[in-house]
């Protein structure tokens, strides 16, 4: 029998109080993604390692850590896709460590309770809506959000700087905004608040959000940069808007 | 008891997991940082050396998209100049060269431009130098404050882009025309390229999604600016590319007709 593969792990271990990186040298099989491979570390060596995970499959978003220094999925990871030094596991880096690989990443939820709900017209009951798939399609991209807070994480404006946590939702919020600001029967305007509250001039656009995205939303280019240029419309384009008034004068039907 | 001080913010504040290393990253990160600043620099010196130079940016009929429009009655009156067309709105007594007085708006667009503001914040202000890469600044208020809050202006360069895409389009289609006679020089060929990659460039921006038809929510009820949208959407995710190529383009743009204007090279004609 030939000898069985193995890789070098280095897993963070420990808390919010300290810890370290603890080297394992683990088995491995072909195919297998990092979270397999964790999954023997702890039924093998390491029985009181912390993990948060769910699916396996890449849609609830729960094995977010940071793979060589990179935002990544641990079920989605292929250990055949990293080069063939130690592979090192830390937590999300952005957030208040727990346990070893499981982070507080509470501070989103609490952001979730600010962005404004969908909001119908008020003589349009359930039943009643009816759309174009076209009208649909852009806000269709960003429900395929699972919240996996790699977004969140990745971003310089929080990770680099705990003062910006409190003013600034970041891209995962960017986009449940775009949802519903875009979306044809929602009648808020989010582009003040989403400005002014939720810090979406914070962003300087350099486009990680979208890199480290697992579900492929282009959260850069149609949700934060969109939004920018529809809040640049209220608040930075008096030309534009002089002309917009003129076009929707009373008698005119509104453009949206 | 902790005391917080400086340096114990962002990836080392107190709570995140406490990892010496900056960054875990073993990959070549920096080479995108690195070559954008690169180019970028090389671009702008470039740049700055033509604008300044004021000769050599006419050679029938090519006129260099550094100095186009030209404005000032200077056109026609310095060495590699003669013949150029100008409109003469300022006078030799206008200190700077025609290529300064122009300058603002193609570089305004691209200063603006939602694809460079990545490239030059990673490459120029390592804010940050690349993703999970802390950036060496404590303090960071993004596009909130001026003079960064100044970007939000970006649909009024476009605008601007588009007039001076018209100009260009004028200046490549004036390069079939020797003389009177119709004909093709390889001065020819680099300006249509020249003219083909700006519109292309500014077709792709993102302001230019938004104004085409970004900013509505019914597309079903305004069909002919969703196919508007949808075009410029399929272009769009190739704005990064369409940059650089027009970027570098624009340049060798100028040297070649530098070059011929100097009498360094010789135009081939195709006949």
């Amino acid at each position: 029998m030939a000898d069985q593969a193995t890789r070098q792990l280095r897993v963070w271990r420990g808390d919010a109080a300290g810890g370290g990186l603890a080297d394992y040298t683990v088995p491995v099989h072909e195919g297998e993604v990092v979270l397999d491979v964790l999954h023997r570390l702890q039924a093998t060596q390491a029985n009181d390692l912390a993990i948060r995970w769910n699916c396996k499959a890449g849609k609830c978003g729960s094995c977010s850590a940071e793979i060589n220094g990179r935002p990544k999925l641990l079920c989605m990871t292929r250990l055949s896709a990293l080069p063939r030094r130690p592979v090192t596991i830390t937590p999300l880096r952005t957030y208040p460590g727990i346990r070893d690989l499981v982070t507080d990443v509470s501070a989103n939820y609490g952001w979730a309770l600010h962005v404004p709900s969908f909001s119908p017209p008020e003589d349009l009951k359930p039943g009643g809506y009816r759309m174009d798939q076209a009208d649909i399609d852009r806000s269709q991209e960003f429900r395929q959000c699972i919240e996996c807070w790699l977004c969140q994480d990745v971003c310089h404006v929080i990770r680099d700087h705990d003062d910006n946590k409190p003013t600034y939702a970041g891209p995962r919020y960017f986009i449940r905004h775009a949802e519903l600001d875009m979306h044809p029967l929602d009648t808020g305007d989010r582009r003040q608040a989403l400005r002014e509250e939720h810090g979406l001039g914070l962003c300087n656009i350099t486009k990680c959000c979208t890199e480290v995205c697992p579900a492929g939303i282009k959260i850069t280019d149609n949700a934060i940069i969109p939004m920018k240029e529809r809040s640049a419309d209220q608040r930075y384009d008096p030309l534009g808007r002089v002309l917009r008034s003129w076009r929707h004068r009373e008698g005119r039907p509104p453009a949206g | 008891m902790t005391i917080r001080t400086a340096k114990a913010s962002g990836i080392r504040s107190p709570g995140r997991a406490a990892i010496a290393a900056r960054t875990l990253r073993a990959d070549r990160w920096w080479a995108y940082p690195a070559t954008t600043f690169t180019v970028l620099l090389a671009f702008v010196g470039y740049a700055a050396y033509a604008a300044v130079v004021n000769r050599d940016y006419y050679a029938a009929p090519y006129l260099s998209p550094f100095y186009s429009p030209c404005l000032s009655y200077h056109c026609g009156m310095v060495a590699g100049s003669a013949g150029a067309p100008h409109l003469g709105w300022f006078g030799t007594w206008w200190i700077v060269t025609p290529a300064v007085i122009i300058l603002i708006f193609p570089l305004g667009f691209r200063l603006t431009c939602y694809y460079y503001r990545k490239a030059y914040y990673r490459s120029w202000w390592l804010s940050p130098p690349g993703c999970a890469v802390p950036e060496p600044r404590h303090r960071y208020t993004g596009e909130t404050r001026f003079p960064l809050i100044g970007q939000n202006v970006h649909r009024y360069f476009f605008y601007a882009a588009l007039a001076f895409n018209v100009i260009l389009t004028w200046d490549a289609i004036a390069a079939f025309d020797f003389g009177g006679h119709i004909g093709i020089g390889a001065g020819t060929g680099v300006l249509v390229i020249n003219a083909v990659l700006l519109w292309l460039y500014s077709l792709s921006c993102h302001a230019c999604r938004h104004v085409v038809g970004g900013r509505i929510n019914h597309f079903s009820k305004h069909p002919v600016r969703y196919k508007a949208w949808t075009f410029v959407s399929r272009l769009n995710p190739y704005h990064a590319n369409f940059a650089w190529a027009s970027l570098v383009w624009v340049a060798l743009t100028d040297l070649y007709i530098r070059l011929v204007a100097s009498g360094v090279i010789h135009d081939p004609r195709v006949f």
